[in-house]
């Protein structure tokens, strides 16, 4: 057993380091970045996270560099592989911070990897705006972590706000009050869950099946076929990719077609149209946009030309608004000075432009307006609820698979 | 009833997939290789590349990823572990060392595929509609994968059982010592069996990718599952492996459809506990001498 420690930590210790971007100029700014590119969570990563932060440092290089008091200066990005383990964040930022001496960090990818490093940044004094973090602490958080900010959302109001598509419908008369509640069996799943059947039993709703699956499940008949025989009218499932994908195919095979389908995470993901086509017609997931907004669709055109891949419509954008946060900061202050640029992202009279539109933090670090709920609509996941934002489309229900 | 029975068969023969591969390296070539899943993810890219470049049936890709499996893993084993066994004084330092180099391998694996597809997500639809038995649908793809696993273990096991050449392989897989003594050439039969377990690995990626999601860094689930059958049915046995992959199979949808999804995983640690207090040598497994 002491030999295969040996082994792990000797193998994680030979982190990927790639160091990229046009470093020619005088001046330049260090951007250190360490997210997932190997364990469970690349996948997601692949998709949201890396492709976002390099389309960002592309555009800000190819237009001479952020503008700081002394002259302009060019981004140079460090990426380090996490291997989706939160000791592996902690190691990188730490890293990060005395051996690569990075002016500033790009947040981690995910919930859980971003509540594990806010120590980190915290400790060493590196603002940590995240962009794929959903969260219901964020009054803690900010308490305890001043320079944590909030961008995509709270986990509250988008289980609130997927009941409440479900109130909205049943109360229009489209739908029935019989709803099947499945989730993936970690934090996550296990509070959206919570929360939404909180919200769906105190509006009348019968819950006519719950249950929930191990992380990592992809035989996934049993569930369909248990959810199936309780005929319900809303199926909602607070999933992850692997298992948002077999729910999906697996509804598809047992012909189960409820009025509403809901899965939660990589809904959004283009491969998810990908996959199954016009069969994704009216499959509501978590997030959403509004693909009619021109900064969308201009950051999706300029996301495809780089990467070579549609953005997600969701967490791609707010990846993305992240660093437009941070540069317009620092642009703001001319400075390269993390305590100076933490000071004006403190001050919540402070908005900055993004793709998702204006964003503003309040006193609790935390970005008021974003997309709860998206739905596949004619090949596009729109939004269909927001808090703040315009835009919003009507819900469609879904009429059956074939 | 019926549902329970057939979906468990099918999550069965996909459990057979993963595992006889593994049965064949550790039973014969006494190699513990924990880069299995590694190589399974790695057929499965090969049909997904194969399909969505060219639009090859993943079942046609079969006869491409097959042979250059046999080939890679002749080599790894030929390369990489003949030293090792070479080296090793008894079976338990052969164990450890194997443990820790395949480990290691498996990194190196996952690193190759990131670099030459990516972390994202592979999938494909392909055979994805549905077949109706007994008033149940189940997924096409399921079914030929279960039809084209019972082929296999079947063919494995006739020539396991019926050929000269099998026969060879089951008298290494019983002692490697006195299988010497005999006039087999035991390198090259534990190069042949460990070859042909990575083929029969990397075959049942190849199907999977049909209906699971797969990225680089799942391998390791696979691994794990890989392991617990091919310990609970016995090492050197393919019918072991077979039995307790359906066995895993059938009751993991029976508790995920009549007690609780949440109790699947659960259930599979009880069975395997189960083997390995009253049958620790495995349901087929011979005791050890």
């Amino acid at each position: 057993m002491k030999r295969r420690n040996l082994m792990m930590s000797v193998a994680a210790g030979a982190m990927l380091a790639i160091s990229t971007g046009a470093a020619s100029a005088q001046d330049v700014i260090r951007m250190g970045a360490a997210a997932p590119k190997t364990g469970p969570l690349a996948g997601g990563a692949d998709v949201t996270h890396w492709p976002a932060v390099r389309l960002w440092v592309h555009q800000v290089n190819e237009a001479g560099g952020l503008q700081l008091a002394d002259g302009p200066a060019m981004i140079e990005l460090i990426e380090y592989d996490d291997q989706t383990n939160p000791q592996q964040t902690i190691q990188a930022a730490q890293r990060m911070a005395t051996q690569d001496q990075v002016d500033f960090m790009v947040a981690p990818y995910s919930t859980g990897l971003n509540l594990a490093a806010a120590p980190i940044f915290s400790q060493l004094g590196y603002p940590q705006i995240t962009g794929s973090n959903v969260t219901n602490q964020q009054p803690e958080l900010s308490a305890q972590f001043p320079g944590m900010f909030f961008v995509l959302g709270r986990t509250g109001v988008m289980a609130e706000d997927t009941a409440q598509v479900l109130v909205d419908l049943r109360d229009a008369g489209e739908i029935g009050n019989r709803v099947a509640l499945v989730n993936v069996a970690d934090a996550f799943g296990i509070e959206m869950a919570e929360i939404s059947r909180d919200v769906l039993e105190e509006n009348g709703f019968e819950i006519v099946y719950q249950t929930s699956y191990p992380l990592g499940t992809q035989d996934i008949a049993p569930i369909i076929d248990g959810a199936r025989a309780a005929e319900p009218d809303a199926f909602i499932a607070w999933s992850y990719p692997a298992d948002t994908f077999a729910l999906t195919d697996q509804a598809i095979v047992q012909n189960f077609s409820p009025s509403v389908f809901f899965t939660a995470v990589a809904t959004a993901f283009p491969s998810f149209e990908a996959r199954f086509g016009e069969q994704a017609e009216g499959v509501m997931g978590m997030g959403g946009v509004n693909p009619d907004d021109p900064a969308f669709q201009e950051f999706a055109e300029a996301h495809m030309e780089l990467t070579g891949q549609l953005p997600d419509y969701w967490a791609s954008a707010s990846t993305y608004a992240t660093l437009e946060i941070l540069g317009q900061a620092i642009e703001a202050t001319g400075s390269r000075d993390r305590a100076v640029v933490m000071e004006y992202l403190q001050d919540s009279s402070h908005e900055y432009d993004t793709v998702l539109g204006p964003v503003q933090f309040n006193d609790m670090n935390d970005n008021e307006r974003y997309w709860t709920v998206g739905q596949w609509q004619d090949g596009v996941f729109r939004g269909v609820a927001a808090r703040g934002r315009d835009g919003a489309a009507d819900v469609i229900l879904k009429d059956g698979w074939d | 009833m019926f549902f329970i029975l057939i979906t468990g068969l099918l999550l069965g023969g996909t459990y057979a997939l993963i595992a006889m591969g593994l049965n064949l390296q550790y039973g014969v070539a006494r190699i513990m290789n924990l880069a299995n899943g590694e190589m399974l993810v790695a057929g499965g890219f090969a049909a997904f590349w194969v399909y969505t470049a060219g639009q090859v049936s993943p079942i046609a890709a079969l006869l491409v990823v097959a042979p250059v499996a046999f080939v890679v893993n002749w080599a790894i084993y030929r390369i990489m572990l003949r030293p090792l066994v070479k080296r090793a004084k008894s079976r338990g330092a052969l164990e450890v060392d194997s443990i820790l180099a395949t480990f290691g391998l498996s990194f190196a694996l996952v690193g190759i595929m990131t670099w030459f597809f990516g972390g994202g997500y592979f999938n494909y639809s392909y055979l994805s509609g549905r077949i109706d038995i007994f008033a149940s649908s189940y997924a096409q793809n399921r079914v030929v994968a279960f039809a084209i696993a019972s082929l296999l273990a079947a063919a494995l096991w006739v020539w396991l059982s019926y050929t000269r050449a099998g026969l060879r392989m089951r008298a290494v897989a019983v002692s490697p010592d006195s299988a010497r003594l005999v006039g087999i050439d035991v390198p090259a039969v534990s190069a042949l069996a460990f070859g042909l377990g990575g083929a029969v690995t990397a075959s049942g990626g190849a199907l999977i990718s049909m209906f699971f999601t797969l990225d680089a860094s799942v391998g390791i689930l696979f691994t794990m599952k890989a392991l617990i059958i091919v310990i609970m049915g016995g090492v050197g046995d393919i019918r072991g492996t077979i039995v307790a992959a359906l066995i895993l199979g059938i009751a993991e949808t029976f508790v995920a459809r009549v007690i609780d999804p949440g109790l699947t995983l659960a259930a599979a640690y009880v069975l395997f506990l189960g083997v390995l207090l009253f049958r620790p040598q495995g349901l087929f497994g011979r005791t050890p001498t």
